[in-house]
């Protein structure tokens, strides 16, 4: 099965990244959108089938950790499995993300097979 | 400035993990030095970041034009020769890791840091200046033929109010 992803950060370079290291690393990806922000990711799922987020934390207008809330909150998304790429070692934040229902986080800077580990259990 | 070999371990453990990981390149440090000049170079490009709490000051990363678009190359997997959206995004995103990764191991012994967004200035001759007279701790570094720097800036913070604290290191009740 292809896994449709909406890959969201403010930096493109860091979404064209991961783009590519989905694509290396053998994950049967499908379409792959993307968004600079929270407000963005949620446009675009209303319009896009997504079977996949994976979302940074720091973000404009709204961040990674409100996009989650808003996702886990809805009935037509929660099931949608979100990963949490951040900057922060701060484990608060990262703690809130999993509480929240992230499916897991990976921390910059990272490797194509931390993501494919990260990915492998979920598909 | 605290202890520096502190934070030029700090500095070059989270440069090498940036620079191993997202470009696939191995990075030589250099022999740090001190200065009080202001961060930048007369040339290029300069990302810097802020950083607040217990401890105050600013970390930059800087190289020149030709470096920043070879590492932008590298992390983009495509050709650039010159500065433009992608190559200013890349250096703002390279510091704010590395960046990130030293905030990560300094708190452990500095306390917590907030970070500031990212800033990157790209000119010819310009001039940086900070207010104050604090030393600048300065970690080159070499990539191949590529080199850059990385400069930082750390104070303890006077600014903050002065509560007291029990032998845990916990506030204590007033």
């Amino acid at each position: 099965m292809a896994v449709d992803v909406l890959i969201v950060d403010d930096s493109a370079a860091i979404r064209k990244i991961l783009q590519r290291m989905l694509g290396q690393s053998g994950f049967p990806l499908g379409k792959v959108l993307e968004a600079g922000d929270g407000v963005e990711a949620l446009e675009k799922m209303k319009s896009h089938s997504v079977n996949l987020v994976l979302s940074d934390i720091n973000m404009p207008n709204m961040d990674g950790i409100q996009l989650l809330s808003e996702l886990k909150a809805s009935a037509d998304y929660r099931h949608v499995p979100v990963i949490m790429i951040t900057t922060e070692g701060g484990e608060a934040k990262v703690m809130e993300a999993v509480q929240l229902g992230a499916a897991g986080y990976v921390r910059k800077p990272f490797t194509a097979d931390q993501i494919k580990e990260k990915l492998s259990g979920l598909f | 400035m605290m202890e520096q070999k502190l934070v030029v371990d700090a500095l070059r453990s989270a440069t090498e993990g940036v620079f191993t990981m997202m470009l696939g390149m191995e990075v030589e440090s250099g022999t740090p030095c001190t200065d009080t000049d202001d961060p930048g170079p007369s040339n290029g490009i300069i990302g810097v970041i802020g950083l607040a709490g217990g401890w105050v000051g600013t970390v930059s990363f800087s190289c020149s034009a030709s470096v920043a678009c070879h590492i932008t190359s590298r992390m983009l997997n495509a050709k650039f020769t010159e500065i433009g959206e992608d190559v200013l995004d890349a250096v703002s995103e390279i510091t704010n890791m590395i960046v990130g990764g030293f905030k990560t191991e300094a708190e452990t012994y500095l306390g917590p840091l907030g970070l500031s967004i990212p800033t990157v200035v790209y000119g010819l001759n310009f001039s940086a200046r900070t207010v104050g007279k604090e030393q600048w701790v300065v970690v080159p570094f070499t990539c191949g033929d590529d080199k850059f720097e990385i400069k930082i800036c750390l104070t303890r913070n006077r600014g903050l109010p002065r509560f007291p604290v029990n032998a845990a290191g916990h506030l204590a009740a007033r």
